[in-house]
């Protein structure tokens, strides 16, 4: 497992039914590319996440596969309909098998 | 200055030899563009791919893609060592298949954007960004 891996989140706490809500999410993880090359000149070993997926109340919102070229500490900004009261939960997987969750909580109201 | 004909055709192999490499890194391209629409036409316009003019670095250039009524985007960059950049994916509750995030570009060159619409064709976009600095530990 990749050290000092933290994620967060943004998401509002109350939104109305049905209502498009905007999520932002970062999770800090170095993204080491496999392209680069340490002191000795030996290429340093990919580790990255590879996937993102939020969901909502078990609904899928968006499913994303990350690749090499995504910056260090992956962050997303994406819309969600929030069409009752419920949990998003959102997953990173690690190269390693690793794998980071949070969750958040929105009312209607 | 005599070129014999031994030097003519050894300057003819490594004039061939650059114009093919180029060719390479495309081609790399398009198998991964075949791959996501499974060989399908590709139309330009329909997706909108957000990327700036000029990136001071390279390590972290903010995008956003937006196709209104796509299932999927997918986001590559042409110049990069490895090509493939995401893949997002829009499940029933995308309230719109927008989404934005920071990525590593090498150098110079285009992004490109593939979105597979609702009605199950394929749109594009293409966007060229000036790097300064490149990412990748170059």
């Amino acid at each position: 497992m990749a050290s000092g891996v933290k994620p967060r989140v943004k998401v509002p706490k109350k939104a109305a039914a049905g209502e498009a809500i905007t999520i932002k999410s970062l999770i800090s993880h170095k993204m080491e590319s496999g392209q680069r090359k340490d002191k000795s000149g030996n290429p340093i070993p990919r580790s990255i996440i590879n996937r993102f997926v939020v969901d909502f109340n078990g609904e899928n919102v968006i499913d994303v596969t990350l690749e090499p070229a995504i910056s260090t500490n992956p962050y997303f900004e994406f819309e969600a309909t929030v069409p009752a009261e419920g949990e998003f939960t959102f997953t990173w997987y690690d190269d390693d098998g690793s794998v980071y969750d949070t969750a958040k909580k929105v009312k209607i109201g | 200055m005599d070129f014999t004909r031994r030097e003519t055709l050894a300057m003819g192999a490594g004039a061939a030899l650059l114009t093919v490499l180029p060719f390479r890194a495309n081609a790399a391209v398009d198998d991964l563009i075949n791959q996501f629409t499974g060989g399908a036409a590709v139309a330009e316009g329909g997706v909108d791919l957000t990327a700036p003019e000029i990136a001071e670095n390279g390590n972290t250039v903010p995008i956003s893609v937006d196709a209104a009524g796509a299932s999927a985007i997918m986001v590559l960059a042409a110049g990069n060592p490895t090509p493939p950049v995401a893949t997002f994916n829009f499940g029933p509750l995308a309230a719109s298949q927008s989404a934005s995030t920071r990525i590593r570009l090498a150098g110079t060159q285009d992004v490109i954007a593939i979105a597979k619409l609702a009605d199950g064709s394929f749109a594009r976009a293409s966007k060229t960004v000036k790097v300064t600095i490149g990412g990748c530990g170059g």
